[in-house]
């Protein structure tokens, strides 16, 4: 028994921490899908707010001026996806493409412009670890949920936030109709490209918390490509939980967990790839129809052009 | 109810029209839309809009609407001059519109959609239960029987457009604009939202109906302007006039508004069969229970009954795009159930879908391609697996011609043609190949007065050559002129066989199940 929990504990603690980043671009994800713009980008958002938190944080000092810079850049890349899809009609998985390989390539150039050499940046000011008094102490669930950094608070709050803004606000009503019909929004006399940028802009800001918890939260420092596909399994999960931001987390603790179980056990015992792909499969099953179909917002990678 | 003088024209003394649109002019490139329209709407009237596809209605009300510009021309509200910038701008200045496409969001409620971009608020959140309670005002002061909380989804095409009014109304609209409201409609919904609409000028609203269906507007406005080629050709009291006269204004010529059906001896053999036939529907769910019925050589066949009745199903299994549950099909006597469509269209049958857009044609295939659509892969147009596009070409020239389709060029894309034309290059295709069993499944839905001419003549001529016709249509008038004998059709099931000579009374009680019970048992 006392295994188990020595063992379960760890788990916990690193099941939370592999499903923040995950959650926070898989609620930008929504945003921007809902509003009907697909958003295969996230990855690259999410590496180039990394970058740009550590790089902010390495200027300044702050973790917190940091994480500004990582929103910033999210936000700005996010609007060119959105000037792209929206304003000139480009085909968004292209875009988002695009968006991808210049993330890559340009963090790795900016790297070695910056900091002299590429690899690993320099070790920054990050966000520590704030445990929570009372709440942290209680046995096994204490540690895991309330011993992280806020970033990962700011997700816990985010959730039920987001659920509220989709479906209880008029914002979140325009949204939905935008992703589902927007010449009848139109008609309705609600700016569709204008719902559309906000949507994209907010999965830019989300994605960037993402980013920003990988190099300044579980990490005080940038490598190359940290993203490492977190952004495809953000875009699994909110598919596997069906475009809803409850959904969405609970997919995203999910795949979280089984990368933590991964890290923990004999790495004989399962292969690492083996768990690495069940965010891919279970996304495949959801899509074919297991258990309810996922049905994508209708409109959602159409451009819309006013007659 | 209203503060005019009858028949005072433009010119009413006293207060104002309500609208009125002075020298619109609209150009498309080389084309004009709209040349010098000018019209009038009076408080408290129904003005008829008149006219074919094409001819205009529809750019005019978008310009009202604030989706186009004007070149030239004037409108004004309640005297006053007004530049319409868009839809948002029109519904501020209380006008609204329901479109001939639904413009509804299928998966959120009825009460969400109503309120979309004016949304009642609580605090920062949406006031849901607001919504509900401004849509069940409106729903019960003007009759438009509709719940609140049920998704669009689940809803049927007549109660949308409901949902559609409610919209507008929800807006505070002086001005209605209804876009070929009826064409979803069955004769039922059509006397429903006829009365609706009789109550809402009753309250001081003004409507504008678009339609090309001459009668029902003789019925229900006070006033009918006729657009043709994008010119205003007459305003007329609809209290002054006719069918015939409003057909020939609207075309521009004389319309036979009754088919000549001339006796044919005795049909032939059974040409097309269905036996015990069951259908799923693209849901699951069972939409054919069991049918059975023969057309014979030399006989049209009607099929009435209310959209969504398993029509469509129906349509699909015979034609073989759709797989049978049940049952079996027969093609000249042959068992052709378990045949695809190819083998199916090779055996002679010949199949017009409903929704020509999607079923029948490739929009943005040209029409010589659409044209070999079903036989590419057949000699003349191909061989050795090489297709044939001068083949092609030549045929569909010739086959365009024939079927008055307009322009006839084979190089058209098929997407920029109107509705009818669409539909008779549809008509071309499935004839052309001399096919001895027709199914035609409302083959002049959405189309326009002429061309629902040629499309009957069409019909009467191949039922004169010997052919097994199977006309499946939602406008009883069609059924009724056209066919020898007349199924309805109603939940899956046939529940009983008329002559052409039916009344309204007759059908219109099969059609809402009413002898079901005499059947089954």
């Amino acid at each position: 028994m006392e295994d188990f929990f020595g063992l379960l504990g760890p788990i916990l603690q690193s099941t939370v921490r592999n499903a923040t980043p995950l959650v926070f671009a898989a609620l930008g994800g929504l945003f921007s899908e809902r509003s009907g713009v697909v958003n295969i980008g996230l990855e690259g958002l999410m590496l180039i707010s990394a970058f740009a938190g550590v790089v902010g944080a390495n200027l300044s000092g702050s973790a917190f001026i940091g994480l500004g810079t990582a929103v910033a850049a999210g936000l700005l890349f996010a609007l060119i996806h959105a000037l792209m899809t929206v304003t000139f009609e480009a085909d968004q998985i292209i875009s988002g493409t695009a968006i991808n390989l210049l993330a890559l390539g340009g963090t790795g150039f900016l790297m070695v412009a910056i900091f002299g050499s590429g690899g690993t940046s320099p070790r920054i000011e990050g966000f520590e670890s704030v445990a929570i008094p009372v709440l942290s102490s209680i046995p096994l669930l204490g540690p895991a949920l309330f011993d992280q950094s806020i970033l990962v608070y700011l997700m816990y709050v985010l959730v039920p936030v987001v659920f509220f803004v989709v479906f209880h606000t008029p914002f979140g009503l325009r949204l939905r109709g935008t992703g589902e019909a927007p010449e009848a929004v139109d008609t309705a006399g609600v700016n569709v490209a204008r719902m559309r940028y906000y949507g994209v802009g907010l999965s830019g800001v989300l994605a960037a918390f993402g980013g920003a918890y990988l190099s300044m939260g579980l990490l005080s420092a940038f490598t190359e490509n940290m993203t490492a596909g977190r952004g495809f399994i953000a875009l699994a999960a909110l598919i596997f939980g069906r475009w809803n931001p409850i959904g969405a987390a609970g997919a995203a603790l999910l795949f979280g967990f089984a990368q933590a179980v991964t890290y923990s056990v004999n790495e004989q015992a399962i292969p690492i790839e083996f768990i690495e792909m069940i965010p891919y499969v279970l996304t495949i099953i959801a899509l074919a129809g297991l258990g309810g179909r996922a049905i994508a917002p209708a409109a959602i990678g159409k451009p819309y052009r006013k007659e | 109810m209203s503060d005019r003088v009858a028949g005072d024209g433009a010119s009413s003394k006293g207060a104002p029209p309500v609208l009125e649109m002075r020298g619109v002019t609209k150009r498309f490139g080389a084309v004009t839309a709209n040349d010098g329209v000018s019209l009038t709407l009076g408080r408290g009237e129904i003005l008829g809009l008149l006219g074919e596809n094409g001819a205009g209605k529809s750019t005019l009300m978008k310009i009202l609407y604030g989706l186009y510009t004007p070149d030239e021309g004037e409108v004004f509200l309640d005297g006053e001059r007004v530049e319409i910038r868009d839809p948002k701008d029109a519904v501020s200045r209380g006008i609204g519109m329901v479109h001939q496409h639904f413009t509804l969001i299928p998966p959120l409620t009825v009460a969400e959609n109503i309120v979309l971009g004016a949304e009642p608020r609580k605090g920062l959140s949406l006031n849901l239960e607001e919504a509900v309670r401004a849509t069940e005002e409106l729903s019960e002061r003007y009759g438009l029987k509709v719940d609140p909380r049920s998704r669009v989804a689940d809803l049927s095409v007549g109660v949308r457009q409901r949902v559609e009014i409610l919209k507008a109304l929800y807006r505070n609209v002086r001005i209605l604009v209804l876009d070929e409201p009826t064409a979803v409609l069955t004769p039922q919904e059509t006397e429903d939202l006829f009365a609706v609409l009789k109550e809402l000028v009753a309250d001081g609203l003004s409507i504008i109906l678009i339609t090309h269906k001459l009668g029902e507007l003789l019925g229900v406005s006070d006033e009918i302007t006729i657009i043709r080629d994008g010119r205003v050709v007459d305003t007329v009291d609809a209290a002054d006039t006719d069918e015939g006269e409003l057909a020939r204004l609207m075309v521009g010529r004389e319309v036979l508004l009754r088919v000549e059906k001339e006796e044919v001896e005795t049909p032939g053999g059974v040409r097309l069969a269905a036996e015990n036939l069951t259908v799923r529907s693209s849901t699951g769910a069972l939409a054919v229970k069991g049918v059975d019925l023969e057309v014979r050589g030399g006989e049209i066949l009607g099929m009435a009954g209310v959209d969504g009745n398993g029509q469509t199903e129906l349509a699909e299994a015979l034609a073989g795009t759709r797989p049978v549950e049940g049952g079996r099909v027969f093609l000249d006597g042959a068992d052709a159930t378990n045949l695809g469509a190819d083998a199916r269209q090779e055996r002679g049958l010949a199949y017009v879908p409903e929704d020509r857009g999607t079923k029948g044609l490739v929009q943005d295939f040209a029409l010589y391609e659409n044209n070999a659509l079903k036989t590419y892969d057949e000699p003349p147009f191909s061989k050795w697996g090489w297709i044939f596009p001068k083949v092609m070409r030549r045929r569909a020239a010739e086959a365009l011609r024939a079927y008055d389709v307009r322009p006839a060029d084979p190089e058209a894309r098929a997407g920029s043609l109107s509705g009818g034309n669409q539909q008779k290059a549809v008509l071309a295709r499935e004839l052309s190949g001399d096919p001895g069993v027709i199914i035609a499944a409302q083959p002049t839905r959405g189309v326009d007065v002429g061309a629902i001419e040629f499309i009957h003549g069409q019909l009467l001529k191949q039922r004169a050559e010997g052919k097994a016709i199977l006309l499946i249509s939602l406008e009883l008038e069609e059924v009724r002129s056209l066919s020898d004998r007349i199924l309805v059709m109603y939940a899956g099931r046939i529940v009983g066989e008329v002559g052409p000579e039916a009344t309204d009374e007759q059908l219109g009680l099969l059609m809402a199940g009413r002898g079901v019970e005499e059947k089954s048992a």
